[in-house]
């Protein structure tokens, strides 16, 4: 057999448990810090540059001056604000990947509040704005979730599908009021009266939006750690058969959650239209439907560390726009950097989990 | 005696800072049928799974054949010659018995199915299998796919056999079967190893019993010198009293009426077909049947979790006003607010009757987190509870909050018994309540039961083993594919007029 000659492996994984909050703070703050690190080289080698520099512009780039601070906390609270939508839905294990197209509804409504009811008193045009916004991504996510409780769909392709449906009626709308004619876009609503803007608080616009995503954050938490409902949704997300033995109606819990997340992802529509961009295109979610289920589940949907994660993320694109100007890099190398920090963010998780042994070297414990 | 093929000096493994096995010292003979004996979480697993390359001991060494060898997966262990059957099957169910047993191994030469189907139909005459070598995995009953698990085993060259609570998924006849295999393997001069809880197949069975208690190694000794009450000893470190008691109740009182219950699965199979039976308070009634008879739609159509066809009822008589209740066609949530007290240990206990990623005190609230008007969930009166149980049942657990999941088996079912019991139920129903457990949490359960009976509770008991339930069932309903083929006096029963009854179904439904 001559097995005695193969060595005992190199390097073994053993589970730890139990580890002290510091030192998993510490593990991921190192992990950051060797991000960077490594980024730096990657840079160097790329392009020649001082990494130190880039880095430099990077935070320049989001928080050199009051603007931009503004426009990187606008983008974080996007995220943040999707991000939170989505929390309840994948703690239930409801595969929402239709945050794309909840945000997207909510911003048409949005619009089209701005458009034909700008005579209303800006107090009950913000309330209604805020109102429909939030029906129409509960719309958009009630469909799916009343066929996954009926006749048990496939939640993942139903949610998908919505974003395309989202998708194709922003465009009709687009068309439908676009303005200056021909240019098939919808331009800036209301450029001149800013009828259904967010005021301006502290000097931007962003405030309002911000708080609103504070107070949802908030609320989240609470939700789901502390009231029945979040109780439910946890058991659910378990094991449809516990919720069933516990007395739970899993078909209207599925509803009633997936109405909550699809409001949520609509009033995040809400404030992209009225409180960022006052106009509406089939980029109005840009994507960050999905980026928000990456940091959803990062977050292991806890509130704060969702907002955390929302502000790296934002922080990296918008320092990435600089570095793409300052530095003549094209975009590609800030996407290259991003992957590379959230990479070594997920790493950490692994040595927060597990320990590595190396082979001892020598026979002297045999 | 002859020579050690396995030899294990000073083993240690630890998982975080559970230690799972610590110096471990044993040898194991060519040619012996050994059984690995210990309590839950006493190591035996974990130190098989060293030996079949799933784990790597943190300390120690392993010698096979005298000598020193680093198993690092189970390819290892394969040239070694050690193959194991896992309690949890590991099989592909869209493939075929020839399939499944060649998957992973190395060919120099393309795939030949009817060689390796010949194979297999040479091991199974020499050793007493029946298997088809075409049948799909997904067609195959639980003991077929077990056979089909060892047939791999041995297929692969292994002369050492690890079987990992084998017995715990088969009827009492398959058991039988399988330990004949067994006995054909020691001829063949294979050692086989065998894990187990049933002390009375470890009698049976082995040569030679090893002992394992909080993950070291307590002794072995030969199987003509033991007794259950000498084996149970060395397990658990003292004395236990193995007699289940059977409390004689004067006063019965009709507590559940089940009559004409009939019961379509979601393949559209008859499940249950026209089952009545009475249920009192002071007794315990219980239901002995091949597993898959129908024990499970009973229960969970008492508890509200099956649909039933038109007919049937399930009358509950309240001990508070004695008033009847009409329990076919109510949610769980429904019985619950009509005030019946119904407690129920299902059979699946961390995918049906506890939350796995919550802790003890979360799950307690499992089933009346709802009462009360706040939108916010109570925290304090779960955690009082979780305390007491943890108390009262010597739950071992690391924290209150620590998943239950992460609990040894035995600790998972005394979290979802004590909620059960402290729900101060009228009826209490379980299923295979000491399923997969030790002898010392096995009689903390019979004697949890006992308790509930002698304070009025009507308890059905849904068993495996014929010998408990002749002991601790006052009468015993006997199903058989989802019909009530006899409910005999539990102290008069016979174990063969139990078992004849359990297999009855073919032969009268052949006379009609």
């Amino acid at each position: 057999m001559a097995k005695e000659t193969k060595k005992e492996p190199l390097i073994r994984l053993t589970k730890r448990d139990g580890m002290p909050a510091y030192k998993k703070l510490l593990i991921r703050c190192i992990s950051l810090l060797m991000a960077c690190v490594i980024c730096g080289f990657v840079i160097y080698a790329i392009t020649g540059l001082n990494p130190v520099e880039v880095y430099s512009t990077m935070v320049s780039g989001a928080f050199g001056t009051r603007t931009r601070i503004w426009s990187t906390v606008k983008e974080m609270m996007m995220l943040a604000c999707i991000a939170i939508g989505l929390a309840p839905a994948f703690k239930m294990r409801f595969w929402n990947i239709g945050a794309e197209g909840q945000v997207l509804v909510g911003g048409i409504v949005t619009a089209g509040c701005m458009i034909y009811l700008r005579a209303l008193p800006p107090i009950v045009l913000f309330s209604l704005m805020f109102v429909v916004s939030a029906a129409a991504g509960a719309l958009w996510g009630l469909l799916p979730a009343v066929f996954k409780a009926k006749y048990n769909t496939n939640e993942t392709l139903f949610t998908l599908m919505m974003n395309y449906v989202a998708i194709q009626l922003t465009s009709f709308f687009v068309a439908k009021w676009e303005n200056p004619f021909g240019s098939n876009t919808v331009g800036v609503i209301n450029q001149n009266s800013q009828e259904g803007w967010f005021p301006p608080v502290m000097g931007s616009r962003v405030f309002m939006s911000a708080d609103i995503v504070l107070i949802l954050a908030v609320l989240m938490f609470v939700y789901l750690k502390y009231t029945k409902h979040g109780y439910e949704i946890s058991v659910v997300g378990e094991s449809e058969n516990t919720a069933r033995y516990a007395g739970i109606s899993v078909g209207w819990v599925t509803i009633r959650t997936m109405l909550l997340s699809g409001a949520i992802c609509g009033l995040a529509g809400f404030m992209a239209v009225a409180g960022a961009s006052h106009t509406i295109s089939t980029s109005t979610a840009g994507g960050r439907g999905f980026t928000a289920i990456i940091v959803a589940w990062l977050a292991k949907f806890d509130s704060g560390a969702m907002l955390l994660i929302s502000l790296l993320l934002a922080f990296l694109q918008s320092g990435a726009g600089e570095i793409a100007s300052k530095c003549k890099l094209n975009s590609y190398a800030s996407e290259m950097i991003t992957g590379i920090i959230l990479f070594f963010i997920l790493g950490s998780e692994f040595f927060i989990n597990f320990k590595l042994m190396f082979r001892k070297h020598g026979k002297e414990e045999a | 005696m002859s020579e050690a093929v396995i030899s294990l000096r000073n083993v240690s493994k630890s998982f975080g800072s559970v230690h799972a096995n610590e110096n471990v010292s044993m040898d194991i003979y060519k040619g012996e049928i050994l059984s690995l004996l210990g309590e839950n979480g006493s190591g035996k697993t974990t130190l098989m799974n060293m030996l079949s390359g799933i784990y790597y001991p943190d300390h120690g060494e392993i010698k096979v054949n005298g000598k020193v060898v680093n198993i690092r997966d189970p390819k290892d262990a394969f040239d070694c010659g050690i193959g194991m059957v896992h309690q949890h099957f590991k099989l592909v169910d869209v493939f075929s018995a020839a399939e499944n047993v060649v998957i992973g191994i190395k060919r120099e030469h393309g795939l030949d199915l009817r060689g390796v189907s010949n194979d297999i139909r040479k091991i199974c005459d020499k050793y007493g299998f029946v298997m088809d070598p075409a049948k799909k995995v997904y067609d195959m009953s639980v003991s077929e796919k077990q056979t089909l698990e060892i047939i791999k085993v041995i297929y692969r060259g292994a002369d050492i056999l690890i079987l990992d609570e084998p017995t715990a998924v088969l009827t009492p006849q398959e058991t039988e079967k399988l330990f004949d295999v067994i006995r054909n393997m020691k001829k063949d001069g294979k050692t086989v190893i065998i894990i187990t809880h049933k002390l009375h197949e470890v009698l049976s069975i082995s040569d030679r019993v090893a002992i394992l208690r909080k993950g070291e190694y307590v002794d072995s000794i030969e199987t003509r010198d033991a007794t259950e009450e000498r084996l149970t000893e060395m397990m658990v470190g003292e004395k236990v009293e193995l007699n289940i008691e059977r409390p004689e109740i004067k006063e019965k009182k009709i507590r559940l009426r089940v009559s004409h219950l009939s019961c379509y699965n979601s393949d559209g199979l008859k499940v249950l077909e026209d089952v009545s039976f009475d249920a009192y308070g002071g007794e315990i009634l219980g239901v002995a049947g091949v597993s898959g008879n129908g024990q499970k739609e009973l229960l969970e159509s008492v508890a509200g979790l099956q649909n039933s066809m038109p007919g049937a009822s399930i009358k509950y008589y309240s001990p508070d006003d004695d008033k009847e209740y009409e329990l076919i066609g109510l949610t769980p949530r429904k019985i619950r607010q009509l005030g019946v007290h119904l407690s129920f240990v299902p059979e699946d206990r961390l995918g049906m009757g506890l939350v796995g990623s919550m802790g003890m005190s979360d799950n307690m609230m499992l089933k009346d987190y709802n009462e009360g008007r706040s939108i916010f969930t109570d925290k304090k009166k779960p955690r009082e509870l979780a305390e007491q149980i943890l108390n009262d049942l010597n739950v071992v657990t690391p924290g209150l909050s620590t998943p239950v999941r992460r609990l040894s088996g035995g600790n998972v079912q005394k979290v979802l018994v004590g909620r059960e019991i402290s729900a101060s139920p009228a009826v209490l129903m379980t299923a295979y309540a000491v399923r997969g457990l030790d002898i010392n949490t096995s009689y903390t359960i019979y004697r949890l039961l006992n308790e509930q009976k002698k304070a009025g509770v009507a308890v059905i008991y849904v068993g495996e083993d014929l010998d408990v339930l002749m002991e601790l069932c006052d009468r015993i309903l006997v199903l058989c594919s989802g019909r009530v083929n006899g409910i005999l006096d539990g102290r008069s029963a016979k174990k063969e007029e139990i078992g004849r009854l359990m297999t009855l179904v073919s032969a009268g439904k052949e006379k009609r």
